[in-house]
């Protein structure tokens, strides 16, 4: 049984003169789900955000939300609605107001208007407070308050447009967590567009990687961490360490690099590489391994001096400087306690195994 | 009890140049002019407290007649003018990017370079008998003698507009500057038509400026002289006219300081009822 999808967007191209800013994007999104677009800025986001509320129309290419095209249809028409990056609510009204100005548009009763924004506003886990003033608001809240006057209209599809940057770190993380529950308790269809990518992988049932106004891939967070098709996606989702090199040899499962820093590590492959092609290998920083004592044997390994320890608690790492060369790697520092006395300057062993890496061809 | 020293005593040091301003030029004129309206001369020199002046000003039909028609005219000016005004606001603030913007607001500008007198003989260069328009329409054919478009109504109000419209342009253009544009398109979005996203988002956001734009006008306008006299000529019938007559032509002080008082009780009454329709408050509108 095929349903139809919330969203689906047909070979969508947008350009603003000679700049394309959108280009040949295709993708559907299924009811029910969060769904990330996830790029650094100027990747064309924003752009392909907007023609999906309506604020522009694409050059070409088709938009189908609940399998209808929405081809000309004004933002005030479609059912869709955006939470703005500054949420825009509305200074001169009070939260109630603010909440019931959609409701208001459509007609709908005074006494209903009333009871649906109470009930939005206990689902939001804000009872009460109609009748405050926006600026009596936290961020928090006022984020949640956005978000309420959007589902409200029970829309086919929430647009958001980066609604967490202006918070403060704490509170961006307890709201990623709120958004991902609001999602599920509404069970509305998310679109998020973010450039931050720890956003888009704690909240997201999909991702999609946005660069250059294409779609370098899309799928689930996992997916993209472990399996990336691209080596802009191997780059931009979590953390990377970038070798470049050449092939010397094929084997079944993986192939041999002889890196520029005059390494030859195992590694595995995005796809079939021929041998002296140049290509560039990927390896996170939590994947390597650190080994003081070396009794345990890896495919790879490598001698390095610690430059430097950036203590940052659970996410703390290692700058190590590799002994015969000055290529950096970026290690991850579990604290478990056991590399507690590490002292910069130290020479570790690091290794890891073939299947950790993964070496693109070279573009 | 006041004590004045340091810090304390610099603050009300600085503030004393406003207060002498405010007493000297504006309270202690306006308190002589009430006593001198509240006398009657009985003889040279000799004066009795009396209200003739004001029960004059309620038994002749001529002086409240001006003085209604100028209160309506200059409401009327007043509005007009922000309808004219808040569309050219919105494009400076909102559509106009960077050189444009400034080039506009120049424009604006550029006609208070030349004293008000000038401008107004500029207007009637244009619009007398033997002026450019009358000379343009007889030279087309289009008219078969000169045609008079002064002294009368609509061209006192063209030239009060006129003489308004940077005072009411520059509040409307602050305060839409400061509007956030998702704030138009969130409505937007929620499905509100143009017209209801301009009365409930842009107007209501816009309205200290709306306000304090419309009593600067409305005072400007009631209070102003040398339009309605140059345009309107002798049957303009403008309050400040009254004024001037009573002051200058007539030597009756006592008669002019009363319709001074009038005039100046209609302006305060006037402008706290708009603000009160409007439900803002004075302190929001000077704000902006």
């Amino acid at each position: 049984m095929s349903v139809t999808p919330d969203l689906e967007c047909r070979g969508i191209n947008k350009s603003f003169g000679q700049f394309q800013a959108v280009n040949d994007v295709s993708f559907s999104i299924p009811a029910g789900s969060f769904f990330s677009i996830l790029g650094p800025s100027g990747c064309g986001k924003t752009s392909l955000l907007r023609m999906l509320a309506g604020f522009s129309e694409p050059d070409s290419g088709e938009i189908l939300i609940k399998g209808k095209s929405v081809k000309g249809i004004p933002p005030n028409k479609r059912p869709v609605n955006m939470v703005f990056q500054h949420l825009a609510l509305f200074p001169m009204m009070n939260v109630g107001d603010n909440i019931a100005y959609g409701l208001k548009r459509r007609k709908v009763s005074a006494q209903e208007q009333q009871r649906r924004v109470a009930d939005v506003l206990e689902r939001i886990g804000l009872p009460g407070i109609e009748k405050k003033s926006i600026d009596q608001l936290s961020g928090g809240q006022k984020q949640r308050v956005a978000i309420a006057r959007c589902l409200i209209l029970e829309p086919a599809l929430l647009l958001l447009d980066e609604p967490l940057g202006a918070l403060d770190l704490k509170l961006r993380e307890q709201m990623k967590i709120e958004l991902k529950t609001l999602q599920q308790t509404f069970g509305t269809t998310f679109v998020y567009i973010t450039h931050d990518q720890s956003e888009a992988m704690v909240m997201s049932d999909q991702v999609a990687v946005m660069n250059h106004g294409r779609f370098e891939q899309v799928g689930s967070p996992q997916t993209l961490y472990y399996q990336p098709e691209t080596p802009f996606v191997a780059g931009f989702v979590g953390n990377n360490n970038r070798l470049s090199g050449q092939v010397i040899k094929t084997a079944k499962d993986f192939i041999q690099v002889s890196t520029e820093s005059g390494h030859i590590f195992h590694t595995s492959s995005s796809s079939i590489l021929e041998t002296n092609t140049a290509v560039e290998m990927f390896l996170r920083p939590e994947a390597i391994h650190i080994d003081r004592d070396s009794d345990k044997s890896w495919q790879n390994t490598m001698k390095g001096r610690i430059d430097n320890i950036l203590f940052d608690g659970g996410n703390s790492q290692l700058l190590v400087r590799d002994t015969a060369s000055p290529t950096q790697m970026t290690v991850a520092l579990p604290q478990t306690g056991k590399y507690q006395k590490l002292r910069q300057g130290e020479i570790i062993k690091l290794g890891w195994n073939a299947e950790q890496s993964i070496a693109f061809k070279a573009g | 009890m006041l004590k004045l020293t340091g810090k304390n005593l610099s603050f009300y040091l600085l503030l004393m140049p406003l207060l002498l301003t405010l007493g000297l030029l504006i309270v202690l004129p306006q308190l002589d002019m009430l006593g001198v309206s509240l006398r009657e001369r009985i003889s040279y020199g000799e004066y009795k407290f009396s209200f003739l002046h004001y029960t004059e000003f309620f038994t002749e039909p001529l002086y409240w007649n001006t003085f209604l028609r100028t209160a309506v005219m200059s409401i009327m000016a007043t509005l007009l003018t922000l309808l004219i005004a808040f569309p050219i606001a919105w494009y400076i603030a909102k559509v106009a990017q960077g050189k444009n913007k400034k080039l506009l607001f120049l424009a604006c500008l550029i006609p208070f370079w030349v004293s008000e007198l000038v401008r107004t003989y500029g207007w009637m260069i244009l619009l007398r008998e033997s002026g450019i328009i009358s000379g343009f329409l007889q030279w087309s054919g289009l008219s078969s003698g000169p045609v008079e478009l002064l002294y009368n109504d609509i061209t006192v109000m063209t030239g009060l507009i006129y003489a308004s419209m940077l005072f009411m342009v520059v509040p409307l253009v602050s305060t839409l500057e400061g509007m956030d544009d998702s704030l138009v398109e969130a409505a937007y979005d929620l499905g509100a038509s143009t017209f209801t996203v301009i009365r409930s988002i842009i107007l209501p956001y816009a309205m200290p400026g709306v306000i304090s734009g419309c009593i600067v006008v409305f005072m400007l306008t009631l209070g102003n002289y040398l339009t309605p006299t140059l345009l309107g000529g002798k049957h303009s019938l403008w309050f400040t006219e009254q004024i001037f007559t009573q002051f200058i032509t007539r030597f009756n002080w006592e008669q002019g300081a009363a319709f001074g008082v009038l005039l100046l009780t209609l302006s305060s009454l006037l402008v706290w009822t708009g603000l009160k329709l409007s439900g803002q408050s004075f302190k929001q509108a000077v704000a902006s």
